[in-house]
């Protein structure tokens, strides 16, 4: 087994660091929002969770693409370890939403564009892994994965889209006035710092762990030849 | 036997004439068992049934919920003839012997897809008029006959491709549906939407974003499909 590499090293110290960091600016830095209170501090992870996850439903889109043109099993590996951290950023991003959700809309679900596309594509992950599962060949799972990775990062957006076409409550709070919107708020400067230091600090995070799974990715690819070689 | 021919001299069918010859294969084949078609048919009927217990569809509900329940014995119904279709020629090494034909995959892919369209357009065809006879509802709607026949063409789209691929893993016909409904969540929402709003003789303002998002669904996915089927029928 070779060891871990410096740089992946120094990203988990890094991300370690960052994260206490952010947790500390959630909670002592930014302001208390003044019509939700302290609940609405789960905003900043929240963000930074749903970003981490839609970035690995991307990064997974694209190894699929390259696996497709280059036939080389490595960004399969990439594909699946992004769909998996992914999956799992993405339920982090759906229950720090629904903390938030049950006092700000007095409700923990709504069949919101936003909530139900996260749920949609949690589901399309799901398969992907049950698709997965089902194949024994590497070669066809790789393919089959990179086929069905690609619709997918294709017709989330639509759903999305049709979603948004009936009505959001969503609060839009980045960019584009969500007027109307539950739970709309102003962001102050000291709230603007700590968003951006938290889907930094994920960001970064998200490498580590990305790395990590490739990592296990690559040897488990390993484990698989040594027991062919053994039965062999 | 004739010496192999040069290549020159080799006929090499078109697109077009291939594609008839699958889907003719399929259709003449459908015509002799009638497996598919009615399995499909009962199943419709079944899931109608049900939706009729389930929602109580009286008179007052029914106006509403009619093509949220259309749409959804379709979308059940051609499940089942998209596992039986590819699943026969899975089943029988017919697959092989497609494959190893000296033809266009893509030809392939056109071929199911047609032949499924035209069975799910058949089981349509039969469930629009028994349900307009069940429930006293006019669904003799020009504008709803094209959403149903775009809406098709989209799920056949998709469908197809992922059937192929579910046929050659372990899971089977378990597969099809957990990999076929969420990617075409935004066809069932814009289809149900459309033919709702034809069927309520919505002005064509309230109609357009869904049939416009139906057609851009439609060009997107049968242009994929087109272009990944390769990789899925690659041995």
């Amino acid at each position: 087994m070779e060891p871990k590499k410096p740089a992946l090293k120094f990203l988990d110290i890094a991300s370690a660091v960052l994260i206490a960091i952010a947790t500390g600016l959630v909670f002592f830095y930014a302001p208390m929002e003044a019509v939700m209170g302290n609940v609405q501090r789960v905003f900043y992870f929240h963000v930074a969770h749903a970003w981490v996850g839609l970035l690995g439903f991307m990064v997974a889109a694209v190894a699929g693409v390259l696996y497709l043109r280059t036939g080389d099993l490595k960004w399969d590996v990439v594909e699946v370890a992004a769909v998996e951290v992914s999956l799992v950023f993405f339920f982090v991003a759906i229950v720090t939403g629904s903390i938030w959700a049950r006092p700000a809309w007095n409700a923990w679900w709504t069949w919101d564009p936003r909530l139900t596309t996260a749920a949609i594509l949690e589901l399309v992950y799901a398969a992907y892994l049950m698709l997965r599962a089902g194949i024994e060949d590497p070669e066809r799972r790789a393919r089959f994965g990179a086929v069905y990775v690609l619709l997918g990062f294709l017709s989330v957006p639509m759903t999305f889209l049709s979603i948004r076409l009936l009505r959001t409550i969503h609060p839009v709070v980045i960019g584009g006035g969500g007027s109307g919107a539950e739970g709309q708020f102003d962001m102050s400067p000291k709230m603007l710092h700590t968003l951006l230091f938290s889907v930094f600090t994920f960001s970064v995070y998200f490498v580590d762990v990305l790395w990590h799974r490739v990592r296990l990715g690559n040897l488990m690819q390993k484990v698989e030849q040594l027991r062919l070689k053994v039965v062999r | 036997m004739n010496p192999i021919p040069p290549a020159e001299a080799e006929v090499h069918p078109s697109l077009g004439s291939t594609t008839l010859a699958i889907l003719w294969k399929d259709l003449s084949a459908e015509l002799r068992s009638r497996e598919l078609l009615s399995a499909m048919l009962v199943f419709a009927l079944l899931v109608i049934l049900i939706f009729n217990f389930a929602l109580d569809l009286k008179p007052a509900i029914r106006r509403e919920v009619t093509s949220g329940v259309l749409w959804a014995t379709f979308a059940f119904a051609g499940t089942l003839g998209l596992n039986r279709s590819m699943a026969t020629e899975k089943d029988r090494g017919c697959l092989d012997g497609l494959l190893l034909a000296p033809v266009d995959r893509s030809a392939i892919y056109f071929g199911k897809a047609l032949g499924n369209l035209a069975f799910m357009l058949v089981i349509e065809a039969i469930v629009l008029p028994v349900y307009s006879v069940l429930y006293n509802v006019n669904l003799f709607n020009l504008g709803l006959m094209m959403i149903i026949l775009m809406g098709s063409v989209g799920y056949v789209a998709v469908g197809t491709l992922l059937s192929t691929m579910s046929v050659q893993t372990r899971t089977r016909d378990m597969l099809l549906p957990i990999l076929l409904f969420p990617l075409v969540i935004p066809i069932l929402i814009a289809a149900v939407k459309a033919s709702a709003g034809f069927l309520d003789a919505s002005p064509w303002r309230d109609i357009a974003p869904w049939f416009n998002l139906l057609l851009v669904y439609d060009v997107i996915f049968v242009a994929i499909a087109f272009m990944v089927f390769d990789y899925v029928v690659e041995e």
